[in-house]
């Protein structure tokens, strides 16, 4: 097992290596000239092309990848053109807030999404089946902007329950230990921060759920009505076990192994999500900063994030992989499978 | 009385109509006692053993009848005292080894909790108990394979471990439907050896269903033959044995294949096949598929009649004068199977299949079928 995983992170060089030539190539072939953007509309040809040779944009480009590549080897991923802070940096400083998003978000979407898939399996073709299914319809088909701005209204604008913007009161900003609010503020104690960042991150998060929400809602009920047929149910029955018991040790332990696979891909499309997200709700994290970037043909800085993105979704990958072998114990990974 | 099912009838509501999957069958079992229940599939055994324990599921119901365990009405028992009887009092044994053991624990855990949910005893206990069990059922090595998944073992070794979990907690009666047939032949004489062993054992009554009567000839005390969700004989094995009075169950008899039987003719098969469930022929619900088919037989339902203990529903027995002896009268008159040689081949044939050969002239003499 340990063989395998570590086989599966050696993999993720060849992986990042494709991904980096490929956002590389992109950003220099679709991406107007930074050099004008950068000094403004104003500079002259000579400033842009003096900027453009400082920056190695007049080499070959294969000259330009192999530099990067140098860098990046050494950790040294560039720096932007604007803020002239280096990408590490300014990526650690605004990722927390997305993956803190997108973790509650998956949590959320998980968690309801299994409870009202079980339940729908469960309970077939009764009015709560039909209620969940009407509501995982309404989740793939919303988009999330528009629950973004509705959530808004109603919880923020109408009854004042949560804030609209933001990660959290900037008076109240913890102590950075992981850049994660919710854990930092738990870790030193600052219950008055935990409560604000936990009001502030609900709208965002549960906009950024709704869709993984209704199709892990969807996995589940199909997995769950396929496992609740299965024979060794019925033995269970047989035993004089509680119903209870029956679904959750037997049934949903045997249907969560596609509905895992189906969590891993969520996880995936919310750091999408996150994007439309964190510019509805003016979350400071990395989407919407990275958006801003393209548009201003900020290369070093897209180029760090797209191979941040990409190592997650193999980590995540990987993870999934795992618990399907804690999940099943006829999986077993040996070192020779990858 | 340790089991009686009265008048029980279970349906399914289906769109296209209403399947009366067991219609109208009274039995009991005894304690300690071997009950076989024998019908080709789609007869109505699973039905009949699923009703009894209350695992129907959707859409089918019991529709009427009483199922009395010690006197206690189990289709009036609500869930939770039902709970403590299933797998307790009363337990299954299922047909598919493979699938009827949860893939993802393991074996040990799986006869735990059915120990743990009966008996008020330790973790620790009941461990001991499983590996007991394990090693009564013979499982070679049963501490080690107790920590096996189920997917490590073979067939016959599941439903080992399937037996040892329904007889954790020494139920009065257990039902196995089936428990053979989806394994080898030699596995299934291993398991049957187990279940008679358990039986003395345990002392447990056994409702035995399977649609192979050479299993019941070597099993069962009391044989049920059922066809179509009805009962249609009903004796000892040994006089269902050398007087089958059915002629289904004649037929069933016929189709058993002869290990030492060296003449080349072809194995028998009953003509034809089970009748649609939703479009059941009227009256007998064997009458196109029998020999020895009257004219009322397409009319009208042969009554469940008692002769001397034997019981049997087909109107080649129903005139009123018949009676034990009787049997062979009938069968010079209307010509049924009933063995004429009964008398003579009885004490040979009974649970030899060598002996069925012997009948089966008799029978053939009778038809002149093949
Ligand atoms: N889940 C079901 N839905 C509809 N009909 C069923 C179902 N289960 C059983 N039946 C009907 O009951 C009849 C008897 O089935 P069963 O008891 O399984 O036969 P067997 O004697 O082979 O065990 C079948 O012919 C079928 O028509
Ligand atoms: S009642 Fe008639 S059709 Fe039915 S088994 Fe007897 S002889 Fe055959
Ligand atoms: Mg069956």
């Amino acid at each position: 097992m340990l063989k395998y995983i570590i086989k599966r992170i050696l993999m993720l060089i060849p992986v990042l290596i494709g991904v980096s030539i490929i956002v590389f190539l992109i950003m220099r072939v679709f991406s107007p000239d930074p050099a004008p953007i950068v000094l403004g509309q104003h500079a002259t040809q000579q400033a842009a092309e003096a900027w453009r040779q400082a920056n190695g944009l007049n080499d070959p480009i294969y000259l330009q990848y192999f530099h990067y590549l140098k860098g990046a080897i050494t950790g040294d991923l560039g720096t932007s053109y604007y803020t002239k802070i280096p990408v590490t940096k300014e990526i650690l400083t605004r990722f927390p807030a997305t993956i803190e998003l997108a973790i509650v978000a998956i949590v959320l979407a998980s968690l309801f999404g299994i409870l009202i898939g079980v339940i729908s399996a469960v309970k077939k073709n009764s009015i709560f089946d039909n209620a969940g299914m009407l509501l995982a319809l309404i989740g793939v088909s919303m988009p999330i902007f528009w629950l973004g701005i509705l959530l808004i209204i109603f919880f923020s604008g109408l009854i004042h329950w949560f804030p609209s913007n933001g990660r959290i009161n900037p008076l109240l900003e913890p102590i950075h230990v992981t850049g994660f609010y919710l854990i930092d503020s738990l870790m030193t104690g600052d219950m008055s921060a935990f409560k604000d960042a936990l009001q502030h991150i609900i709208l965002p998060a549960s906009a950024l759920a709704m869709y993984s929400m209704a199709i892990i809602t969807r996995m589940t009920r199909s997995s769950m009505l396929d496992t609740l047929q299965q024979d060794y149910i019925r033995t269970a029955r047989a035993k004089g076990i509680g119903e209870g018991r029956v679904i959750v040790r037997h049934a949903l332990r045997n249907g969560l192994i596609p509905i895992i696979t189906v969590i891993g891909l969520q996880l995936g499309s919310l750091l999408g999500g996150a994007v439309l997200t964190e510019t509805v709700f003016s979350w400071p994290g990395i989407g919407a900063y990275t958006v801003a970037c393209i548009l201003k043909s900020d290369f070093p800085v897209v180029q760090g994030v797209v191979l941040l993105v990409a190592t997650i979704f193999v980590l995540v990958n990987l993870l999934v992989d795992v618990i399907y072998a804690f999940l099943d114990p006829r999986i077993k990974y040996s070192g020779k499978e990858v | 009385m340790l089991l009686e099912v009265k008048n029980l009838s279970t349906e399914f509501k289906l769109k296209r109509g209403i399947v009366k999957a067991v219609d109208d069958i009274s039995f009991t079992i005894d304690k300690g006692e071997i009950l076989a229940i024998v019908g080709e599939s789609g007869s109505g055994k699973s039905v009949t053993s699923l009703s009894i324990m209350g695992l129907l599921q959707k859409p089918g119901r019991i529709a009427s009848g009483e199922i009395l365990f010690k006197s206690q009405d189990l289709n009036k028992l609500s869930k939770n005292e039902l709970k403590k009887i299933r797998g307790n009092h009363i337990s299954m044994i299922f047909q598919e080894p493979m699938t009827s053991l949860n893939p993802v624990w393991r074996i040990k855990d799986q006869i735990m909790e059915s120990i743990m949910t009966h008996m008020q005893i330790s973790k620790k206990q009941a461990l001991a108990r499983t590996i007991e069990m394990l090693d009564t059922v013979g499982i070679p090595s049963a501490a080690q394979r107790a920590n096996d998944y189920p997917h490590q073992m073979s067939g016959g070794m599941r439903q080992r471990v399937m037996t040892a979990m329904a007889l954790a907690c020494e139920p009065e009666l257990l039902i196995a439907d089936e428990p053979t047939t989806a394994l080898d032949v030699t596995i299934q004489a291993q398991i049957l050896e187990l279940l008679y062993r358990m039986r003395e054992k345990f002392n447990m009554a056994v409702l035995l269903i399977t649609h192979d009567l050479g299993v019941v000839s070597e099993a069962a005390d009391r044989v049920i033959v059922m066809y179509c969700g009805k009962i249609m004989e009903e004796a000892e094995v040994r006089s269902l044995f050398t007087r089958p009075l059915h002629p289904y169950t004649v037929g069933l008899l016929q189709s058993i294949p002869q290990i030492d039987d060296d003449s080349e003719k072809r194995l028998y098969m009953i003509k034809g096949m089970v009748p649609n469930p939703l479009n059941m022929p009227q009256g007998c619900p064997f009458s196109d598929r029998c020999d020895h088919s009257m004219e009322r037989c397409s009319k009208e339902m042969p009554e469940l009649k008692d002769i001397s203990g034997h019981k049997v529903r087909c109107f080649l027995y129903q005139s009123e004068s018949i009676t034990c002896g009787g049997i062979t009268a009938t069968s010079a008159s209307a010509g049924a199977k009933g063995c004429k040689k009964a008398n003579s081949c009885e004490d040979s044939v009974f649970g030899h299949k060598a002996g069925f050969s012997l009948c089966e002239e008799a029978v053939e003499g009778g038809s002149g079928e093949k």
